[in-house]
């Protein structure tokens, strides 16, 4: 789309690494040789995603614009960059930032490109990556090698590979490491990227590294792959090494890492990620993407049998200078300031203070201090990252991070510098206080850009933020360091499980029309590298969303017991009581005539298709199908209370209940006089709505039927504490989706 | 020098911060109408982000925002798709595109008024860096190209240019026009 393409690749020859260089003339060529139709679009799909250019919402060609689906008239109908994925439709292109780590240089290459090729906005994501939105498939080629000339790669940012590896953006400067991760997270990265052993896999690979085991920075937890930095004095000498923890992550149904080995000296750990990634490559699923990420392959094989695997992989693995090549260098790596240390000096006005009490924290080193450039939804403008570069170059060796928070941190600043930082950051519109408190709200896309996206989260997260930051003076400091995390499905790219407030995108209907709600998950563990992980208590229409925040942090702050954290006094009360707290916020409000109560936050289209009419729900009929839906969500929540009460083997069974609810809601649609019968329901459920395709999500496809199809199967085997949350989780994402199919169903009869 | 990628930002009078979610709606309808020469895809809702791009109607050929970047409130007009023709006929274009839709929300009772053209300031940039690096000698292979443009903009009327300074910003130039034009004013001298 830029008429100056074709020239930059010229411009750009010597400034690149040779080998990048090659790879994106590939790429290039390959972009041509789809556009002349001989290139298949699954090929190019994959193609495309390994260099970090990714769908986005709408480049099927079709746009609900409020009224009903618009067909966006695109140039090349014809012509397509993946299955149903218009070339011409803008897409997202994702920019691997390893461990977070940029310099000055490289935040005003990001900045050209934000504002040439993009809306003018970087965005920072829960992956310590970057992502333009808005971008042309022919302009990637051009934005792959201007950023290849200063030393970053795009390559396997998105795909079945291994994605950029994360790291806690205090590393080296954190009071409390073991020691700095950097050198190794680089090493890491470096090697894996592009390793034939990582280039067949079934699902994305994601690595995390961790100098500690205490803080949340890296959420080493909910990793495929993650590394907690640790020592072990051999014959009087401290080695270095780490915890390694395999099969976390989030998405749908969470998972906690399992812990692989204790400790595993630096030697090893890149033939050990290598012998790992061999094992997935391997055994992880292929065909089934629902079930393809190694968190699977893990659990379905538990961790004893993954390890010796591992280990035999490990015996046979051909050695590689690699390995080793790198630890003496990384061992004397260093992270120097700019300016000598210094104090803070006295004073400073009320908003300094302010910002200092929130968003700056004392390094390991006397005398200076990391300060968090705090982004409003993980979004910087061009202007600003150019003001960043600036500010780092004054202050530091130029350097800077991104946070798994969606922030940047300057390291290295000298206490006596913060007032000028403070100032030249205010001048920038970087200054804003409430880093890590309950105003940096962390949010995926959501239905702004994702294609999978169900809810509004970055308008939700926009909306609490402007209500929270306007009485953040006056909370309690109870309820200041409380974390909120949005995501606009069940996906977790916000990671809404961690949080001590999640919420994930949800559909419901209400008064016969389909009204965006958030699924409010309670309970998750921030710190210990995301410890615990919450679980959904209610679905509750997004309007009354920032109500649920104020009921509970109110209820926190009256009812709390000394030092009770937010986790803890949750557990205490228990969902019974949040159920109560909430009840009212699920129901329609009885005056409907408000119709932007049916509408999602940001977005004034009507939530649903074109069948939204004022007072309807007068006239609203409630088949039984609604009926069973409803009991199935009771059942759900009563498996919740059980679990929480330990009652295992409760719990497991009526979630399996819930799930055989929910399935029949459905059948009923069809055959009215469905039996009680457990093997009946399935049957008919299958038949009639998965091998017609019928219920298959519009992305996840059959997914969620699988769940229901594998709790039937091990009906009857005794659960675990493990089994039986997972199948709670899975009975809620079985039951979203069942609500998902009878709004859809609704709409196409009456659309 | 060929100039593509041309934006025309029009400052409004109202240069404090504004309320923008009303044009969160005009933007969904006028994709719902689609009667623009560009092809209109999606809103883009910035409101959160500081002297930034605002609320923007993202399309496939250009996009239309009303931008505060540089903490100037403005209507902004961004070319993405190239366009034949003459420089000349591209700047016209650009700023033909800037005032139609600054018309529009002249006109728009929901805005009441708040989104009004100020008269006199007119930003024009390129939006790449390669053609045109943001350089003395960019400027002076520009100048004769916006001489000629704005004599019939302003119906040869006088103005000052200000430069953007930072080196490393898009090339781009401030116009102020010494009297007030009206966004209709501006768009019959163009058509003359």
């Amino acid at each position: 789309m830029k008429t100056s393409n074709p020239l930059w690749r010229d411009r750009l020859i010597g400034k690149m690494p040779e080998a990048l260089a090659s790879e994106l003339d590939i790429f290039e060529a390959e972009i041509n040789l789809r556009k002349m139709g001989k290139l298949d679009e699954r090929v190019f799909m994959e193609t495309r995603l390994r260099r970090g250019a990714y769908g986005q919402r709408y480049d099927n060609g079709e746009r609900h614009d409020g009224k009903k689906v618009q067909k966006m008239a695109y140039p090349r109908p014809e012509l397509t960059k993946g299955p149903n994925t218009l070339w011409d439709a803008p897409g997202m292109q994702r920019i691997k930032i390893p461990g977070g780590g940029l310099n000055a240089a490289q935040l005003e290459t990001l900045a050209d490109l934000a504002e040439e090729y993009s809306d003018g906005i970087a965005h920072i994501t829960t992956r310590q990556d970057v992502q333009l939105h808005y971008v042309h498939i022919e302009d990637t080629p051009t934005i792959m090698r201007r950023l290849a000339a200063v030393n970053i790669t795009t390559r396997e940012a998105c795909g079945n590979s291994v994605r950029n590896v994360t790291t806690c953006p205090y590393a080296g400067v954190c009071p409390d490491e073991v020691f700095d991760v950097t050198p190794y997270t680089k090493a890491l990265s470096r090697f894996l990227l592009g390793h034939p052993d990582t280039q067949n896999f079934g699902r994305k690979f994601k690595p995390a590294l961790s100098g500690c085991s205490q803080h949340a920075c890296a959420l080493v937890n909910l990793h495929d792959l993650g590394l907690i930095a640790a020592t072990r004095t051999e014959n009087g000498v401290e080695k270095r090494g780490f915890a390694v923890y395999v099969g976390g992550g989030l998405g749908a149904v969470p998972y906690q890492a399992k812990l692989l080995d204790p400790f595993v000296p630096l030697e090893e750990i890149l033939p050990l990620a290598q012998a790992i990634s061999r094992v997935f490559a391997r055994l992880g699923e292929k065909k089934n993407r629902n079930r393809a990420r190694m968190k699977f392959l893990v659990q379905d094989l538990g961790i004893e049998k993954f390890r010796e695997l591992v280990q035999e992989e490990r015996k046979a693995l051909e050695p590689d200078p690699r390995w080793t090549t790198y630890i003496r260098e990384a061992e004397q790596y260093r992270e120097e300031p700019l300016r000598p240390a210094g104090r803070l000096p006295e004073g400073g006005s009320p908003e300094f203070q302010q910002w200092f009490r929130t968003n700056v924290r004392r390094q390991r080193q006397e005398g200076y201090v990391v300060a968090t450039v705090t982004l409003p939804l993980g979004d910087i403008t061009a202007r600003q990252l150019r003001a960043l570069a600036d500010i780092v170059r004054r202050f530091t060796n130029e350097t800077v991070r991104t946070t798994v928070e969606q922030n940047f941190v300057i390291r290295w600043v000298s206490e006596s510098d913060l007032p000028e930082l403070y100032e030249a950051l205010q001048a920038a519109g970087l200054g804003a206080p409430g880093a890590g408190s309950i105003v940096d709200i962390v949010s995926c896309p959501g239905t702004d850009t994702c294609k999978l996206g169900i809810s509004s989260s970055r308008g939700l997260a926009a909306e609490l933020r402007k209500r929270l930051a306007e009485k953040s003076f006056q909370m309690d400091e109870a309820v200041k360091n409380l974390h909120i995390k949005i995501s606009g499905c069940f996906n977790s790219c916000g990671q809404h499980h961690l949080a001590d407030l999640g919420f994930y995108g949800v559909s419901r209907k209400m008064a016969g029309l389909a009204v965006p709600h958030f699924q409010v998950v309670l309970g998750g563990e921030w710190e210990h590298n995301a410890g615990s992980y919450g679980l959904p208590v209610a679905a509750v229409p997004s309007k009354n969303i920032p109500e649920v925040v104020v009921r509970l942090t109110e209820r926190y702050v009256a009812d709390r017991r000394s030092g009770e954290s937010f986790k803890d006094f949750i557990k205490r009360i228990g969902k019974g009581e949040i159920k109560k707290l909430l009840e009212d916020l699920t129901r329609p409000p009885a005056d409907q005539r408000d119709r932007s109560f049916f509408r999602d936050w940001g977005d004034p289209r009507e939530y649903t298709l074109d069948d939204m009419g004022i007072g309807e729900c007068a006239g609203e009929v409630i088949s039984s199908s609604d009926f069973d839906l409803a009991a199935a969500e009771r059942q759900l929540f009563e498996a919740q209370v059980a679990l929480e009460k330990g009652e295992i083997e409760k719990a497991g069974r009526t979630a399996y209940q819930s799930m055989l609810s929910a399935a029949k809601a459905l059948v009923k649609t069809e055959l009215e006089s469905v039996p009680n019968d457990p093997d009946r329901i399935v049957g008919e459920f299958r038949k009639r709505f998965y091998d017609t395709q019928k219920f298959f999500d519009p992305y996840a496809g059959g997914k969620f039927a699988q769940y229901l199809f594998g709790a039937h199967e091990k009906a009857g085997q005794p659960y675990t504490e493990d089994s039986a949350r997972f199948l709670i989780d899975e009975a809620q994402l079985f039951i979203d989706a069942c609500h998902n199919y009878s709004s859809r169903a609704e709409a196409l009869i009456t659309g | 020098m060929e100039l593509q990628h041309v934006n025309v930002k029009l400052w409004l009078e109202n240069s404090r911060p504004t309320d923008l979610e009303p044009l969160i709606q005009i933007f969904h309808g006028w994709i719902q109408a689609q009667g623009w020469d560009e092809l209109l895809l999606d809103v883009a809702d910035y409101r959160h982000v500081p002297a930034g791009p605002g609320v923007i109607v993202i399309g496939l050929e250009a996009n239309y925002s009303v931008d505060n970047t540089g903490n100037h409130l403005g209507v902004r007009y961004n070319r993405k798709a190239a366009v034949e023709g003459s420089n000349q006929d591209r700047l016209k274009q650009a700023t033909i595109a800037a005032l139609n839709a600054c018309r529009r929300f002249e006109s728009d009772p929901r805005l009441d008024s708040k989104f009004r053209f100020n008269g006199r300031d007119i930003e024009i940039f390129i939006n790449d860096r390669l053609l045109a690096p943001n350089t003395p000698a960019t400027r002076e292979a520009f100048q004769p190209e916006l001489t000629e443009f704005l004599a019939k903009l302003f119906a040869g009327g006088e103005y000052s240019l200000f430069y953007e300074e930072e080196p490393r910003n898009l090339f781009g130039v401030t116009v102020r026009s010494a009297r007030l034009f009206s966004s209709d004013e501006l768009l019959k001298n163009l058509a003359s």
